[in-house]
């Protein structure tokens, strides 16, 4: 695949504390509960990085305040910062997100995905290239790009 | 204008299925929905199909008549039909072109052309039907010339684009091809009878300097007279380009084209489709689910400034998803039909509510 790593030598964060989400206990059991921020979170926390035998949440490439959700009108933006600025990496990792978010979200829901500001060297072309469906839709048709996809989702399944 | 002071609603005549997955574009047959003919269109999906729909009779329902299957082996992007609506082009991510022929309602894969590095994302036939122009993600245009017997040659390799090239389009009356693109950009290009390997010429970029988009230009539609153009964008935004048309149809051909306006605000995510009626309703289908519709609004300030638009009508929610392609049909009524992720097509009417 790559030879060499691209950055050789990543900090490993620990992982915070996983929490119940949080029911009050009057509340309606039937009543649709909002997808929130640490929903969203949860679906994608254990996503592994394409390089290393780390989660995208150990390499603080996704942390929870980094998602913003609006449940009322179907949206959820996710910002990542890639390990280093020239990474490599930064569309497979955006790619990856978007494919986990496809697979646990209602279809109703609109995904954004973008690096984080001045966190990466060719940001604009990264963001428009993974907020592209047509070449997203064409990528997942790359048999070699699904099997890396889903390698990386793979702790993340069931 | 008569729209600008009506009242108009849309109607949900129907609701298509059979797709299993999005389905990115739909084409009319321009021979069919006039004279008692019962109107045709085919659409293409992510399911690498391509379906054909027939109305049973002037004003009922429309059903499946066709499946075009296993020829394509991945995503089928776009399609159109030859200007006598015997042949549909249908462009796919698998790099190549197929052309059908109908023959007594079957129809038969007659060729397949190849020569695109991948993905194929738009096909187009000019107004005679002697020319095809392909476009793709190699950055290159493609014009075939069709010879008699089903023989399509490669007349020319355009490669000015610097990205992704989205869509090419004829021009409806004069043999000049129009493409957009991922690099925000449009081009104008022409035949030129110079004895050259290159036939055609860019003869105009329309880019971010001369008022053009600051995205990626999806999508691009004529007027029915052919001196206007909108184009639409990933930058949100509808723009009206306008050239001098009997310059156009005299001496080389060429007409410069010109920013006219901007129609800015009223969409809220990636406008992937805009479809100019023949009299003069443009239809725009979005990534926010909706559809919508303008028409020229000069009564106040007159053309000091221009052309001025204004929204005619929103459909909030005209798919579950993002709307992919909007396509009015050729027929006397005010129908529309529309494409979208969730899989399904629909068919509108455009009707006026008396006061």
């Amino acid at each position: 695949m790559v030879s060499g790593l691209i950055n050789p030598n990543p900090v490993v964060y620990e992982k915070k504390e996983r929490r119940v989400r949080g029911a009050s206990s009057n509340a309606d059991e039937y009543a649709v509960e909002p997808i929130d921020q640490q929903e969203v979170f949860d679906h994608i926390r254990d996503i592994k990085d394409p390089e290393y035998p780390y989660s995208l949440e150990e390499l603080k490439v996704v942390a929870e305040d980094a998602i913003e959700v609006d449940d009322q009108h179907s949206y959820v933006r996710i910002t990542f910062t890639p390990t280093v600025e020239h990474c490599s990496m930064a569309a497979i990792i955006g790619l990856c997100l978007r494919v986990k978010l496809i697979r646990s979200l209602p279809s109703r829901y609109k995904v954004d995905i973008r690096v984080a500001p001045g966190s990466h060297s060719t940001e604009a072309a990264v963001n428009k290239q993974l907020n592209d469906k047509e070449r997203v839709a064409a990528a997942l048709e790359n048999p070699n790009l699904v099997d890396m996809v889903d390698e990386c989702l793979a702790p993340t399944y069931g | 204008m008569e729209f600008v002071d009506g009242r108009f609603e849309l109607r949900e005549i129907q609701k298509l299925e059979g797709h299993t997955d999005r389905v990115w574009s739909l084409a009319w047959n321009p021979a069919t929905g006039v004279a008692g003919i019962p109107s045709v269109f085919a659409s293409c999906s992510g399911d690498k199909t391509v379906r054909i729909w027939e109305q049973s009779h002037p004003a009922a329902s429309w059903e499946c008549k066709a499946v075009l299957e296993e020829t394509h082996t991945r995503t089928v992007r776009s399609c159109a039909w030859s200007p006598s609506g015997k042949f549909l082009a249908t462009g796919s991510f698998d790099a190549t072109i197929a052309i059908w022929e109908n023959v007594g309602g079957d129809f038969e894969c007659v060729s397949t052309l190849e020569g695109h590095e991948n993905e194929v994302k738009s096909v187009s036939w000019n107004a005679s039907g002697t020319l095809l122009a392909t476009c793709g993600r190699d950055k290159t245009v493609w014009i075939w010339e069709v010879l008699p017997g089903n023989e399509f040659e490669c007349a020319a390799v355009l490669q000015g684009h610097t990205q992704d090239v989205k869509m090419v389009q004829w021009h409806p009356t004069v043999d000049v091809l129009f493409s957009c693109s991922y690099d925000n950009s449009i081009k104008s290009q022409i035949w030129a009878d110079e004895g050259d390997d290159d036939d055609f010429v860019c003869v105009q970029t329309l880019d971010e300097p001369s008022n053009g988009h600051t995205s990626t230009v999806w999508a691009l539609s004529f007027n029915s007279s052919g001196d206007k153009m909108v184009t639409c964008s990933d930058d949100l935004t509808l723009k009206i380009w306008g050239t001098d048309l009997e310059r156009m149809h005299s001496g080389d051909g060429y007409a410069p084209w010109r920013h006219l306006c901007t129609i800015a605000g009223y969409h809220d995510r990636t406008i992937f489709s805009v479809h100019w009626s023949r009299e003069g309703i443009i239809a725009s289908g979005a990534a926010d689910d909706a559809i919508r519709f303008f028409v020229e609004d000069n009564e106040k300030d007159g053309l000091v400034d221009g052309p001025k638009y204004k929204l005619l009508l929103k459909e909030e929610k005209a798919h579950e998803m993002d709307v992919n392609s909007v396509q009015w049909s050729p027929g006397e009524k005010r129908l529309l039909a529309s494409a979208s992720d969730d899989g399904t097509i629909k068919i509108w009417e455009l009707a006026s509510v008396p006061y």
